[in-house]
Order: structure tokens, then sequence, then C-alpha cells
């Protein structure tokens, strides 16, 4: 078949990050082709050097034979390359019409916009893909599925020869993903080349001939997507050796110390938002720490926000030691004992600008004051003790958390939760973006808080972290409980196989 | 592309940038009086200095509150408008006596701060769009209040308010710095002064932490309605006179500007109740200086304007950096 768009050893850096090296990608005619990797691994980088947001350091682009270097996403689009980003990049005041449109409108004899055929083109293009719609009606009126078909819509039918999808199907219904799956066979047979980038299994092996699969910047996989067995898939992805998954003892994490027969303390059951989550259950007994598995988007972040109470639940319920806990309120979650270490430590976590003493006191600030007033006296001997205990490396309380390394910030932030006696620590993330060495840190005292009888969360996109880490692995794929592994099925082998289950 | 290794930046790289951006309004305003006490006749008189300090009391009080709005990433548009509707209420309720007149007006204040505090934290309406509801409204309703016309003040307590004075010190000027004193120590000592600064910094931050947000900004925006309020009653006191349609207009350009040019990042999470004292006394000292050596007030204006823009200029890298 022939070659639309070629990446040869593709390079492209970033000051203290080597965001893509030696990236070789061939799309081809009437071909899907997918691109799969985890957090982090350069999809989205690969796609802008693709689309000619980012130049690349190294490497070449052939397009149709020829090599190109694109001067921005206009030359890239000029040149038959449409991109349908994740966020909907459309005009959301103006009309489902003037968005296909857009750019290419029909004009009368005298030059002024021709409304009629171009709503009569945008019904007929629309309702080609079985997709209903007032075409005059604003963009942002429809939902997000309607939107996304629209934004898909518009890239099929702009004469493209390449078609990017970043993560198409993530705001759509069940339903909207066949009609999306049915626009993309017609692109198929067209002779266009797609770019489908996802990270739902069933997805990639129904519509999906190619694969490729990058991690930290590198290609690690390509090849037919029905030659790639779905469990070498995700160990490809997560970088695991299927031969020779074995327990290594990287990680800082002891073994078990669940106490069998206590009851548990966090009880969540019935987790249910929208788009999102889905009867997720999750229950955890005091001492033991219970990891969220799962890939990228499965739902493991949403999980720990539900139960803290920080993303309101359409159904479900919470319950610490045997309390129901109102939904939808990080406070009331605070006060049954639910704390959450945020995945974003920058922009959901630190106050950079504020002492460490101040990020430390401030969530247990109501409980350091008398009648309003914060008491200094308090503040310090809680400050003191933590700062000690958690080796927390500063100048003096006084000093900007802005100045302090990752992983100091993420101990202040521990001792942040700490400072509140929390029955319940969520962890998403604990590890990600510090050294080596904090890293460990972290991780023995996680381990020590479990030990105190705290019952733990724990989310990493770090296999071994999960694996060796956790008493008890809930696996969740799309927002749903896959499975729970417990005892001696905590392993890798076991974790792999339930991520890349049929269902 | 998510493992982000951006370094803390350095701070202490524009050191003298940053002594000016915390200390520049101290410092200017010690070259000005200098300036003043050698070049200036009957500058350093008692006389004076109690005309500057009660011509700027308005305004400092107005930034008082717009200081802690700002602190919260917002800003209060309203200001202006809320001191002429305490303005129009005065002297509807006089005639019961001072005590609930002014209980009216300070009400009426803190309804529209409430007003604010609704659109802002309930509804989610940016600051600047939502006080400028009331911007519009308020002033209206000031007219439509007081039947669009100017009316006198005759009453004792008022006038005394207006013109008394208290150990050699106006009570104009005795209330501006009770107020400050006040608001600084709310700002520094109290739960609550902690948390809109937190919120002013990282809302979302603030959220996961626990913090009541809402009620944060609510407090904030309502403290601002009432301080405003209490500026009209100031000013009409002083002006022995309620005149709906005059009082407090631009002021909230006046309090904005104190509040920026004495330090407070316009992006929140820091607020600087005595750098905005200085940044009222600042801008007064200028107008003053200016008109006794016979300049027009419109140049004191482009000062003025000058310094705001060095101002902001100084708060740039501060704003820029973190987030």
């Amino acid at each position: 078949m022939d070659s639309v768009l070629v990446a040869t050893a593709i390079g492209k850096r970033f000051p203290g990050v080597i965001a893509l090296s030696d990236v070789d990608l061939t799309l081809r005619a009437g071909e899907v082709h997918a691109l799969v990797g985890e957090n982090g691994a350069g999809k989205s980088t690969l796609i802008k050097v693709l689309t000619g947001v980012y130049t690349p350091d190294e490497g070449t682009l052939h397009h149709l034979g020829r090599p190109v270097r694109f001067g921005g996403p206009a030359e890239a689009q000029a040149a038959g390359i449409s991109t349908v980003y994740q966020e909907v990049n459309l005009v959301p005041m103006q009309s489902v019409a003037s968005n296909l449109f857009l750019g290419r409108e029909p004009r009368t004899r005298f030059g002024l916009l021709d409304f009629r055929a171009m709503n009569e083109a945008a019904t007929q293009l629309l309702g080609s893909y079985g997709i209903r719609v007032d075409v005059t009606r604003p963009l942002r009126t429809l939902g997000m599925g309607v939107q996304q078909m629209v934004a898909v819509a518009r890239a099929a039918d702009t004469r493209a020869r390449v078609v990017i999808l970043d993560e198409p199907t993530s705001s759509l219904e069940p339903r909207e993903v066949d009609t999306l799956f049915g626009i993309v066979e017609r692109l198929r047979a067209d002779g266009v080349a797609v770019l489908y980038v996802s990270h739902r299994l069933d997805e990639l092996y129904r519509i999906c001939d190619q694969v490729t699969v990058l991690r930290d910047g590198r290609v690690v996989h390509s090849g037919p997507m029905d030659e790639l067995p779905r469990l070498r898939l995700v160990a490809t992805m997560l970088g695991r050796d299927l031969e020779e998954v074995r327990r290594e003892g990287a990680t800082k994490f002891e073994g078990e110390h669940a106490a069998e027969e206590a009851a548990p303390v966090l009880a969540a059951t019935g987790l249910t938002v929208k788009h999102r989550l889905d009867s997720v259950e999750v229950t955890v007994r005091p001492g033991e720490i219970v990891g969220l598995g799962g890939l990228l988007g499965a739902g493991r972040s949403e999980t720990a926000l539900a139960i803290a109470g920080a993303l309101p639940l359409d159904d479900g319920e919470v319950t610490v030691a045997g309390r129901s806990v109102r939904g939808g309120s990080v406070a009331a979650a605070m006060r049954a004992g639910v704390v959450l270490l945020p995945e974003d430590r920058k922009a959901d976590g630190i106050l950079p600008d504020l002492s460490v003493r101040e990020n430390i006191v401030l969530a247990a600030l109501p409980r350091l004051s008398a009648a309003g007033l914060v008491s200094r006296r308090r503040q310090d001997s809680i400050v003191e003790t933590f700062m000690q205990r958690l080796r927390i490396k500063a100048a003096s309380p006084d000093q900007r958390v802005g100045e302090l390394s990752g992983g100091n910030q993420q101990k202040v932030l521990l001792a942040r939760l700490l400072c509140m006696q929390p029955k319940v620590l969520l962890l998403d993330e604990p590890t990600r973006g510090i050294d080596v060495g904090a890293k460990a840190e972290v991780q023995a005292l996680v381990d020590e808080l479990a030990k105190d009888g705290l019952a733990v969360v724990l989310i990493s996109s770090e296999f071994e972290e999960v694996v060796e880490g956790s008493d008890a692995i809930v696996v969740l794929r799309e927002g749903r409980v896959v499975t729970r592994l417990e005892g001696a099925d905590v392993n890798e082998a076991s974790l792999l196989a339930a991520l890349a289950e049929e269902h | 592309m998510s493992a982000t290794t951006t370094a803390a930046a350095p701070r202490q790289t524009v050191g003298t940038r940053a002594f000016l951006r915390d200390n520049g309004v101290y410092l200017a305003i010690a070259v000005l009086v200098a300036y003043n006490l050698v070049f200036t006749e009957n500058f350093a008189t008692v006389a004076n200095l109690n005309t500057q300090l009660v011509q700027v009391a308005p305004v400092l009080i107005v930034a008082l509150g717009m200081a802690l709005v700002i602190g919260t990433e917002g800003v209060d548009l309203s200001v202006g408008s809320v001191m002429a509707v305490a303005a129009a209420i005065l002297p509807l309720y006089l005639g019961y006596g001072i005590i609930p007149a002014l209980g009216l007006a300070l009400l009426a204040g803190a309804l529209c701060g409430a007003l604010n505090g609704t659109l802002v934290a309930l509804v989610g309406i940016q600051p600047i769009v939502a006080t400028l509801a009331l911007l519009v409204g308020g002033r209206g309703l000031a007219l439509v209040l007081a039947d669009g016309q100017l009316k006198d003040i005759r009453n004792p307590e008022l006038l005394d308010l207006g013109s008394g004075k208290l150990l050699g010190l106006p009570v104009i000027v005795w209330i501006a710095a009770v107020l400050a004193a006040l608001v600084w120590l709310l700002v520094r000592y109290t739960t609550f002064g902690r948390q809109l600064v937190a919120v002013g910094g990282n809302r979302s931050a603030s959220a996961l932490a626990g913090l009541p947000v809402r009620r944060v900004l609510m407090i904030t925006y309502i403290i601002s309605g009432v301080l405003a309020a209490v500026a009209g009653v100031v000013a009409t006191a002083r002006l022995t006179a309620s005149d709906p349609s005059a009082i407090g207009t631009l002021f909230e350009l006046s309090a904005i500007t104190a509040v920026v040019v004495g330090g407070t990042p316009l992006s929140g999470g820091r607020v600087r109740i005595l750098g905005t004292v200085a940044g009222a006394l600042l801008m007064q000292l200028i107008t003053a200086t200016l008109i006794k050596h016979d300049l027009p007030d419109s140049t004191a204006q482009i000062v003025q304007a000058a310094i705001i823009v060095l101002a902001v200029y100084l708060q740039r890298s501060r704003s820029g950096g973190d987030r």
C-alpha cells in the first residue's frame, strides 16, 4: 500500500526532557494505525510533530514521497493532514454548519456567505454519517459526543489524506462510538490514512490494522494489530518483559500488613460519575494498602477524587468506619478522616508563594485556631514535628515552598494531610516527578503509615510501585472494576492479565 | 509529554527588582516627603498634614477592601457605586437618629457585597464582570433612592464625624487608621485571612485541601462592600451633603491603584495592607505636591499613571513566574 506520511528517526527534546528519540512511523493509505502508550510516552509530542505544531530536532518527514518541513499547523493542514484533538477545537458559539465549513464557506455570486447552501450541505454531510441534528444550532448547545462527531466529520471532509484522531471516543456514548467507527471505516475505504490514538484496547483491536507502541519517547513495538496479543500489548506499553515478570524488589515497600480480620475502615460502593465511573467499589481495612490498577484513563484518579469528595457523585456511597460520608464535599470527607494527595502537585497541591509552615497547616488551620485567630505556637509544634518526621529539607519553616525540590514539596503536602490525623490516605502518584532518594523515602513512609494502622489507597503509573506496595489491587478499566487481586494474586503477571482481559 | 522538570525559579537573581517591588512605595514616599520638607512652603504644618490625611481617608478605606478582593485573584469595581448607595441612604433615615441611619447604610454595603459574592462565588461569574453590574446598577439605585437630588446633612453627630477631632487628629483619620489596623490583623492573624490568601494563591489546591472556598470569597466581597459603605458615610460627612451622583466616582480605580502600587499582585495569593496604606498616601502626596507647585491636576494624573505602570512592571516576573 502507498505510504502517505512517513516519519523517520524523529527526535524532539525539551529542556531537561527527551520527549522523542529515534521514532519511526509510517502511515499508509487505507490503513488505520493505532498509536498507544502510557502517560509521558510521547504520543502528544509525536502528533504535534506530524501536524506541524513542533519542528523535530532530528529526523525527517516524508509526505507522499517528498520530504516536508511544516512551518506550522496551517501548512500541515494545507498538505491534507487534519487532526481531531481530545478537546474539541471548534467554535462553540457558531452554528454546526459554520463549524463544518469554517474557512471554506460556500459563497453566493456576490461574494457573501451562502448560508442556505452551507446548511444544506452540512445536513447532508452529517446525515450521511447517520447524525441528525439541526445544523443551524450553535455547536455548544449539543452534547459533547455530537460535538466530537462534528469535529471528526469536519476533519474527514476537508479532502484530508491523513486524519489523526486523538482519543476521539473519550466523551462518546457506546452508540456514538459505533457511528464514529462508521466514519473511520469510510475514511479507510476512501484511501485515507488514519492515526488512531486511544487507550481502549477493545477499540484498537476492533478498528486498527497496524499498531505502534511508544514508551519513554521510543518506539518499543510496531507491526500488524492482530499479530500482537492483548497481554503482550499491555506488557509492552508498561515496559514489562512477559517472559520474566518477576518481583525484583526495586521499591522500598515491604510485605503485607493488613489485619485480615479487621473490618474495612473505608468502604466505597457503587461510585458512579457519568462518563467516568460506573459502580466502582473499593474497600480498605486499617493498615492495608490497596492499589488501584489500570491503564491511562481507566478512572483511577477519578475514583480517588470521588472518595475524597472532590468529584460529585451521581450515585454510590462512601462510608468511613461505618459512617456514611456526604458526597461531593472535600471538607466533609476530611472530617470523616479521608484525605487526598492530588496527582498534579503544582496545579492542585502546593501554594508556591506561601511558606512551608503555611502549606503544612493549610487544611488544619481551623483546628489550630482559637476563635478564628491563628495560634503560631500550636502551628510551630505541629510543623516542627512533621518536618522532622518526614525529613523535609527546608532552610526554615518560613521558606517559600516554590523554592523546594519536588520531593520536599511532596513531603510538605503529605505533612498537610497527616496533620489532619486521617484514617484513610488516598495517594495519587505520590512519587511522580521526584528524585530517586526522595522516592524511596516516600515509599518507606507510606509503608510505615500503613503499619501504624492507616488505610491507604495507592495510585501509581509505575508498575512495581503498585504491585510491590499494595496488599490488594483493584483493577479498573474504562471506569469499571475488572477484578480485585488479593494475597498471592498481587503480582505482575496477574495484574497484566487483568489489564489485558477482553470484556 | 508530562515529565516536567521545571525547577523552582530562582528568586534572588532579581534582587533589586524584588526590593523595589516590595519596598518601592515606602521609598517613594520618603523621597517625596523629603522633597516637600525642603521645597514646599507650609508642608510640615499640622493643618496641611490633617488636610492631606482627611482627603486620602475615603480612598484608603475602600482600598483596604479592594486589597482583600484582589488577594483572592478578584476585583471589585462596584465600590464607588456602593459608596453612593450608602450616601443616599443616610439622609433618608437620619430622622430616626444617627445609629439607625449608619446601621442601614452599612447593611446596604454588606448586601451589595453579598450580591457580588453570590455572583462570583456561587454563580461563578468573573469578578470583573460580576462587579461591573453593580458599578452601573448601584449608582442608578443611589440616584433613585435620593430622587436624584443632593441633600444637605444637618445631623450634628454626623457633621462632628466629618469635621471633629480626637487627640489632635481628625475623626475621619482615626476611622481609617483603626480600619487599616483591623484589616491588617485580619489578614495576618485570623484563619479567614490565611484562607483568603490561600484561595487567591491556588484555588484548586485550596478546594482540595478542604477549605471553604466559596464562603471565603463571599465574606471577602461582603467586607469590601461594608468598607465601601463606611467610605461613603465618611465622604458624606466631610462634604456635609449626600451627593449620590458624584460621591465615589472613579474610586474603584483609585483604590485599585493604591493596592497595586502598594505591592499586592493582581494575580492574587498575597495581600499587603501596609503597602496599600502607603500606596494611597503616595498617590495623595503626588497630587498634593504638584498642586502646591501650581501644576494642574492633570499633571498629577500623568505622574500617577507612570507610577502604576512602574508598579505593574515590577510585579511582572512574579505573576508570570510560578503559574
